[in-house]
């Protein structure tokens, strides 16, 4: 299972400001390891981010997104106490989901 | 009094109640959602264009990218995407020069601004797209050329 995300979520002004620092390797399939053979690629496809439980943004990533990979976006209204939850998919099919409170 | 049969009807009818309520699809959205991996291996614009059936983008001052002018670390660039238009379906970045030209796609929802930021990885020294698609089918774009001074695609 891979690392917990870690995500800040902060209300002002009658906006949310999500910010996601996932931990994922990112490898690009592109790399050699050191006996010359292809390092496969393993990245995260998908991304999905909720505001009490509603979906708000969903994206899809290639292999260029830099390793631990940062996220921000804006989401329109929510106050402090609002769940903000973030679920990622790797190629490989592995998950996870993570939960922060709006402050 | 409980029989199997019983139970197994009620777990159904719950399920389909999760399914009313939204609960269930959301839980399978996030693998069952389409990778657009037509896209994610195109080589080149003309090819990213067609794979996702798109118009030519033109340029536009209503879509703003933020990219530092040079990198020197080219493993994380920090890249924000952002439009003041309504009506936006999707946000993308690309990468001109890297292998795959489409570094990520953002569906916008009502619910959030068409603001979003990433950090990307850049072989060398290229430019850098902002793309809006708008419901309408229109695609508009900002670009920028972000210098690396050390590639993040190396072996």
């Amino acid at each position: 299972m891979a690392d917990p995300m870690k995500i800040r979520a902060q209300a002002a002004d009658g906006k949310t400001t999500v910010r996601v620092l996932m931990a994922h390797e990112m490898e690009t399939g592109q790399r050699k390891d050191p006996a010359g053979k292809i390092i496969p690629a393993w990245y995260i496809q998908q991304v999905s981010a909720q505001l009490n439980g509603a979906i708000v943004l969903t994206a899809q990533w290639g292999p260029s997104i830099s390793k631990n990979p940062f996220l921000q976006f804006t989401v329109r209204g929510g106050k402090a106490g609002d769940r903000v939850a973030i679920s990622w998919i790797d190629n490989s099919g592995e998950r996870r989901s993570d939960e922060a409170t709006v402050s | 009094m409980y029989s199997r049969r019983a139970a197994l009807s009620r777990s159904l009818q719950l399920a389909a109640l999760m399914v009313a309520a939204g609960i269930l699809p959301r839980l399978a959205r996030a693998d069952s959602g389409p990778y657009d991996k037509a896209a994610f291996e195109a080589k080149s614009i003309p090819d990213l264009l067609k794979a996702l059936g798109a118009a030519a983008p033109v340029e536009s001052k209503d879509v703003t990218l933020t990219a530092p002018d040079i990198a020197e670390n080219g493993a994380v660039v920090p890249i924000g995407a952002a439009t003041t238009l309504p009506d936006v379906k999707r946000m993308l970045v690309l990468v001109e020069k890297n292998p795959a030209v489409l570094s990520a796609i953002f569906e916008i929802s009502e619910a959030v601004e068409p603001v979003v930021a990433t950090r990307v990885k850049m072989g060398q020294t290229s430019n850098v797209f902002a793309v809006a698609m708008l419901a309408d089918g229109r695609m508009l774009f900002a670009q920028k050329e972000v210098k690396v001074t050390l590639g993040g695609c190396g072996g």
